[in-house]
């Protein structure tokens, strides 16, 4: 059975701060909008191929677009630690 | 042999895991290289290297395809023929429509030149793309930049470029918010993303690359880290796969978006 007091006190005396790159955490929050965003175009893209099958090829171009318009701000946020990071 | 400053020195420590050291991560300096000669300030690169080679490229392959071009095609002008074709048809005509055939040389130069650039960094001895050392891009985009501007100015008249970013037909209270955000677009945003896009593609697949291979000889060591090392073999194939996909994208991105910009400045964007 575990000693609640003695998991208590280890854990006190081990947590004085986080470390870590902060960077790492700047792109996880830069990821989520054009997460959200690629699902967005390429959902849609699926549904308008699918009520309209003969307009595929103009619908993959504009997706194909909008995709990178979307993907360049994760990517931004890829590099922008090693801009202003150490 | 030519190598990034890094991974000569991780190579040469014999470091694998189990063994106590830390993981040798790709960082920035293994995007730079040490000089292959210098002339004073001026180092010549192996990125430099690698450009030179893909414009003499490029060069030579439209030359071997167009130098004696004949009406039922012959060998190398079919290759040269569908490069073209494929261009014009998929980025110049959806921008531009038929004016778009002016500015085909262009747009053509552009998509090969990036194309095969990118493509240095799955060939092997080059393997890396230049375009991951964020000055070629840039001047790129320079070139770009100029050419939309003195476009937007030449066929609009100054004040005219300026009034029809933008669009009339808005409240005058959107107004106040509208004019920065445009001018602020068509000045700086346009091409700053343009830049950074084709940068930071390149620059993430390259080091996706970076990781993954070191780690399949980093994990190399020891039984079960001979697992270790198959599984992030197999992500290295994954990492390439997506890397054709990304080259071809990027290269036919930056294409379409410098047709969509010059055809915003041929006449009005609303």
């Amino acid at each position: 059975m575990v000693d609640l007091a003695t998991a208590a006190h280890v854990t006190a005396a081990a947590s004085t701060g986080v470390t870590g790159s902060l960077g790492a955490v700047a792109y996880g929050l830069a990821a989520i909008g054009p997460g959200v965003g690629i699902g967005l175009i390429f959902g849609h893209a699926i549904e308008a191929m699918a009520r309209q099958p003969e307009a595929s090829g103009r619908i993959t171009q504009y997706m194909w677009i909008g995709f990178s318009l979307a993907e360049a701000l994760a990517l931004i946020g890829l590099i922008v630690p090693f801009i202003f990071g150490k | 042999m030519i190598g990034s400053v890094s991974a000569v020195a991780a190579s040469s420590s014999g470091c694998h895991i189990f063994s106590g050291c830390g993981f040798p991560s790709p960082s920035l300096e293994s995007f730079d290289f040490k000089p292959i000669f210098s002339i004073g300030p001026f180092h010549f690169t192996k990125p430099i290297l690698i450009v030179i080679i893909c414009m003499v490229l490029v060069i030579a392959f439209f030359w071997a395809a167009f130098a004696k071009p004949k009406l039922v095609p012959r060998g190398m002008q079919n290759l040269g023929e569908l490069g073209l074709l494929a261009v014009r048809d998929q980025i110049a005509r959806p921008s531009l429509g038929k004016r778009g055939d002016t500015y085909l040389p262009f747009l053509c130069s552009l998509f090969f030149f990036i194309y095969f650039c990118n493509l240095m960094e799955i060939i092997p001895f080059f393997q890396f793309p230049p375009m991951s050392r964020s000055g070629f891009p840039w001047a790129l985009v320079l070139v770009v930049y100029l050419t939309y501007l003195y476009l937007g100015f030449k066929n609009q008249g100054a004040w005219g470029y300026i009034r029809n970013m933008i669009p009339s037909d808005v409240p005058a209270f959107v107004l106040v918010i509208l004019i920065p955000i445009e001018l602020l677009r068509y000045f700086i945003i346009q091409p700053f993303t343009l830049g950074v896009r084709l940068f930071a593609n390149m620059f993430a697949g390259h080091l996706l690359l970076l990781i993954f291979t070191l780690a399949t000889w980093y994990l190399a060591s020891a039984s079960i880290g001979l697992l270790f090392a198959a599984t992030s073999a197999i992500m290295v194939l994954a990492v390439f796969l997506l890397e054709l996909l990304v080259q071809l994208l990027q290269a036919f991105i930056f294409t379409t978006l410098a047709a969509t910009y010059i055809a915003d400045s041929l006449e009005a964007g609303h």
